[in-house]
């Protein structure tokens, strides 16, 4: 139990998927721009990651690893992380109309989102686990939209001050980005 | 000799994948919308009126209905040839008695004279004018649709119509002014400068 709650940590805080280990950077500057479309890509996110660690797990040790093929993994894992956010955007087209015309083109993106690719390579090297992968994946789509939520919330506020010239746009959220990523470098031997 | 299980193996998976696809394809099918929606969409939204229906909604309801497809004169010839590949009829030029095509306008509002009767706010179809009583009013350009509507309540007449700057359908690029900055395009530029 305080293994897991320390992979969850560890996952969230200190090996922070975008702003440690710099995956999933397109959606964090595209969609960082509104709060609501912010929270609406976390949770598919997070939905799609979560997932994509469980049956990547199982592909990568009862499929692939008994006939010693673990070099095909990073193909099996792009057709199973594109089956599932193609089944989501399906679904979300049929329950959830407004935020799939929200999200956009970024929702079939989250297909090429390097973050699932780079946590179910990683499950794939470290995890021993079902448990631990689950939970790794989980716990890294969850500090994915912590640091997504929070920098979206400060660019509305940035829309609104008063910006130099020559650090409007995106020259100040990639500075926001490298504060935040300084921040975070705080939480460093925490776990 | 790893060969054939994993070419077993990938096509396993694509096969899994593409059925449970197509499974959520057939289980979340999405209806296409009615046609009422699609005809709205692709009239002008100005909402002015002038077609005889009190906005463009109920015009798309009536064209589905089976009227007339030419009576929208601000979306003019693109408006009904567009309609017309819709509904799969032939495109007539726009029908005269409901008026004629004319640039892309806005309304603006000329503010010392205005009295704040607030006339022209009940007249605007698309809560384009913001105001109150014994107040100036203004214009929200990027709200206003341009359909003429506010200016007849007017009292005093402080409303006047003014082409859109930019409108995409004949913007062109500003022509280079060769007096500005000391800019030599071409020969006869030096010219002007020495003149």
């Amino acid at each position: 139990m305080a293994d897991i709650l320390l992979l969850l940590l560890g996952a969230i805080l200190v090996n922070n998927v975008v702003l440690t280990q710099y995956l999933g950077l397109c959606p964090f500057m595209g969609v960082g721009g509104k709060l609501e479309t912010a929270i609406g890509m976390s949770a598919l996110t997070t939905f799609v990651l979560t997932l994509s660690s469980i049956l990547n797990y199982f592909i990568y040790h009862y499929l692939l690893l008994p006939f010693d093929l673990g070099f095909l993994r990073i193909i099996a894992f792009i057709v199973v992380i594109a089956a599932i956010v193609n089944f989501t955007e399906i679904a979300m087209h049929k329950t959830a109309p407004l935020l799939h015309k929200v999200l956009g083109l970024f929702l079939p993106l989250v297909t090429t989102n390097c973050a699932i690719l780079g946590v179910a390579l990683l499950n794939s090297e470290r995890a021993s686990s079902l448990i631990e992968s689950v939970f790794h994946g989980f716990g890294a789509a969850v500090g994915f939209s912590l640091v997504l939520v929070l920098f979206a919330a400060m660019r509305e506020r940035l829309t609104v001050s008063d910006i130099p010239a020559p650090f409007q746009g995106s020259a100040i959220s990639l500075v926001t980005a490298g504060l935040m990523a300084l921040a975070f470098m705080g939480f460093s031997g925490l776990v | 000799m790893a060969l054939l299980p994993a070419i077993l193996i990938l096509l396993a998976l694509a096969l899994g994948a593409g059925a449970a696809l197509a499974y959520a394809a057939r289980r979340f099918k999405v209806e296409d919308a009615p046609l009422v929606e699609r005809i709205n969409a692709l009239l002008p939204q100005t909402q002015c009126g002038q077609c005889g229906h009190p906005g463009c909604h109920p015009y798309a309801k009536a064209i589905a209905a089976g009227e007339a497809i030419n009576r929208c004169p601000p979306g003019g010839d693109s408006t009904i040839r567009s309609l017309a590949r819709l509904l799969a009829q032939e495109p007539h030029p726009l029908d005269p008695t409901h008026g004629h095509e004319d640039v892309r306008k806005v309304a603006y509002i000329r503010e010392p004279e205005c009295i704040g009767c607030t006339k022209c706010i009940q007249a605007c179809p698309v809560d384009a004018i913001v105001g109150s009583a014994k107040h100036m009013h203004t214009v929200i350009v990027s709200e206003c649709t341009g359909c003429d509507l506010c200016v007849a309540p007017c009292p005093v007449d402080c409303i006047d119509m003014i082409p859109l700057r930019n409108p995409q359908q004949n913007w062109s690029w500003p022509r280079p002014d060769p007096r500005r900055a000391g800019i030599d395009l071409i020969a006869t530029d030096l010219l002007h400068r020495a003149g």
